[in-house]
């Protein structure tokens, strides 16, 4: 659905004084996604993910390298690109004095399709995203979590094969975003749509994607599964507190037996990276009992995304977002 | 296609304005506070201004004023739009950049249209006379001076992306403009330099021309030059419009 080759994006800007630099939003990146997929692109604020959307929507004019989207060069056949694609931007897509049904229609009457068949697929769109009922209300009356499925309905009236989502999440609420989540994977499950999603939540990359892209500084770093990134990450995080802090060297030098990486002391608390701590877990405590150390709890840890680009950049995600 | 993509628009923009008419209906007291608090104030000096109808020379100026005030605050509008992100939802569509600007200038001369009607009616009441096609032409050149000013700040509006920095932008050029295009009283009345200044102002000259033309007189030179730059301001005001539109990241 998705090929990208070398693709990149420039941008003139000023430095300090009046000195021209070019700033490298994007700085050659390849793509591939396969239809079907629901694939995340993830990094800090600036990364330069929303650059690349706006690229592979033909909203900004590469300055290098190829695309082609839906099967189409997102530069020569940009017209043909717009009309298979859906993009729902993270700004929004409606006026908030404007009616709600009103807006999905004209929306979908600027793809070509007739007024009435606008009208039946914004209606069937409004009753599939929790809408009915809200077809003459003004999006300015409507809560954070339905204008952006409003959004997405504006992003789907004219039924493309593959959706574009920038940030669809930011702004809402637990219950909001858990609640988009299942529209999102509906979108693939009930019409069988390709998706590439934007986000800088991990866990919302977790929870959605097949595939997920890391980019940082312009360059994709990382693109692979949830698990198998988080398998690169040297284990678990083993974590050990114990009755005694006494006996915290003791506890180290028994864990540091099964450990791989990151061992530390830290007052009664005891922690490693272990690989497949699930298997080391009970010979550890029978270790630890054997020496007569005290546990007031062990916990073990599965990787997060968070772990997985701090390994990757060296950063981690939340100083940026 | 393109014209339908265009009504699409426009449709929606009018709707939109219809919906919260505050500024229709600001845009309309304007002119007619000018035309019946001014207006009283020209009909004894007429006669020294060369005119013998104070109307005929009052009305077109402020027609201009209508064209060139309203249309140029016409872009206010599309930065909210810009904000709420009902441009780059509409950019991602396969319609035509062009039709997108145009369907929003068309909804301005729509407006423009309605204001410079109304203007004209209720000046017979106080008392114009003059030629009736002559009124008609000099709507239609204050119509494309409107339009062009709405696609440039429409432009405008989506180069600067700011109230804050489009507003006082605006101003300092429409004032000036305003005053020395003879709105209020024809320039010949002012001394030499204020004249030569005067003479750069595209916008003097077609106030000039619909004041001939208001007097029923078409085939004058200066009629001439007025048609001449709406025509150029006209076009000038939709490239400029069309070419930012086109432009990607707007």
């Amino acid at each position: 659905m998705i090929h990208a080759r070398g693709l990149a994006r420039t941008f003139a800007g000023r430095g300090r004084g009046a000195e021209k630099v070019e700033v490298k939003a994007v700085a050659g990146v390849d793509i591939d996604v396969d239809e079907g997929e629901i694939v995340g692109f993830l990094g800090p604020n600036g990364a330069g993910k929303t650059t690349t959307l706006r690229m592979l929507t033909t909203l900004l004019t590469p300055t290098a390298g190829t695309a082609t989207v839906a099967g189409y060069d997102v530069v020569t056949e940009s017209q043909k690109v717009r009309r298979s694609i859906g993009y729902v931007s993270q700004s929004g897509s409606t006026s908030p004095e404007a009616r709600a049904g009103e807006e999905i229609v004209d929306h979908g009457m600027l793809y070509g399709i007739s007024k009435a068949q606008a009208t039946a697929r914004g209606k069937e769109l409004f009753e599939q995203l929790d809408l009915e009922g809200l077809w003459t209300r003004e999006p300015k009356a409507m809560s954070g979590g339905q204008r952006r499925r409003l959004d997405i309905a504006m992003g789907l009236v004219h039924d493309p094969t593959l959706v574009f989502l920038d940030e669809p999440t930011t702004g809402l609420d637990p219950q909001a975003r858990a609640n988009l989540w299942t529209h999102i994977s509906d979108l693939r499950t009930r019409r069988g749509a390709t998706i590439f999603l934007t986000t800088h939540y991990l866990d919302e990359a977790d929870a959605l994607c097949d595939r997920i892209l890391v980019i940082d500084h312009g360059t994709i770093v990382a693109s692979d599964t949830p698990d198998a990134l988080k398998r690169q990450v040297s284990g678990d995080l083993v974590e050990l507190v114990l009755s005694d802090a006494s006996r915290a060297s003791e506890a180290a030098s028994v864990l540091s037996r099964v450990a791989d990486d990151d061992l530390a002391v830290s007052g009664a608390t005891v922690s490693a990276r272990v690989r497949g701590a699930g298997h080391e877990v009970a010979g550890l405590i029978r270790s630890l009992d054997a020496a007569g150390i005290a546990l007031e709890s062990l916990e073990v840890r599965r990787p997060t995304l968070d772990d997985v680009f701090l390994t990757l950049t060296g950063r981690s995600l939340r100083e940026d977002a | 296609m393109f014209w339908r993509e265009t009504f699409i628009v426009f449709r929606r923009q009018l709707r939109l304005a219809l919906r919260n008419p505050a500024w229709v209906i600001i845009g309309l007291i304007q002119p007619i506070l000018y035309l019946v608090l001014f207006g009283p104030l020209l009909e004894p000096i007429a006669g020294q201004l060369g005119a013998q109808n104070a109307y005929t020379l009052f009305v077109p100026g402020l027609l201009v004023q209508l064209g060139l005030f309203g249309a140029l605050f016409a872009g206010f509008g599309l930065i909210a739009e810009w904000r709420a992100g009902v441009i780059e939802a509409e950019r991602v569509t396969p319609a035509s950049r062009t039709a997108l600007l145009l369907g929003r200038i068309l909804r301005d001369v729509l407006q423009l249209v309605v204001q410079g009607a109304v203007l004209i009616g209720l000046a017979f009441f106080f008392g114009l006379t003059g030629s009736i096609p002559g009124m008609f032409l000099g709507l239609l050149l204050t119509v494309l001076l409107g339009a062009a000013c709405a696609a440039a700040s429409n432009a405008l509006a989506l180069t600067t992306k700011s109230e804050d920095v489009m507003a006082p932008l605006i101003n300092s050029v429409a004032l000036p403009v305003l005053l020395l295009s003879g709105i209020l009283l024809p320039m010949t009345i002012g001394p030499q330099w204020l004249q030569v200044v005067s003479d750069f102002i595209p916008t003097k000259y077609i106030v000039n021309a619909i004041r001939e033309l208001f007097t029923g007189e078409f085939l004058t030179i200066t009629v001439f030059w007025g048609v001449l730059w709406t025509l150029v301001l006209f076009a000038a005001g939709l490239w400029v419009g069309t070419r930012t539109f086109r432009k990607e990241n707007a």
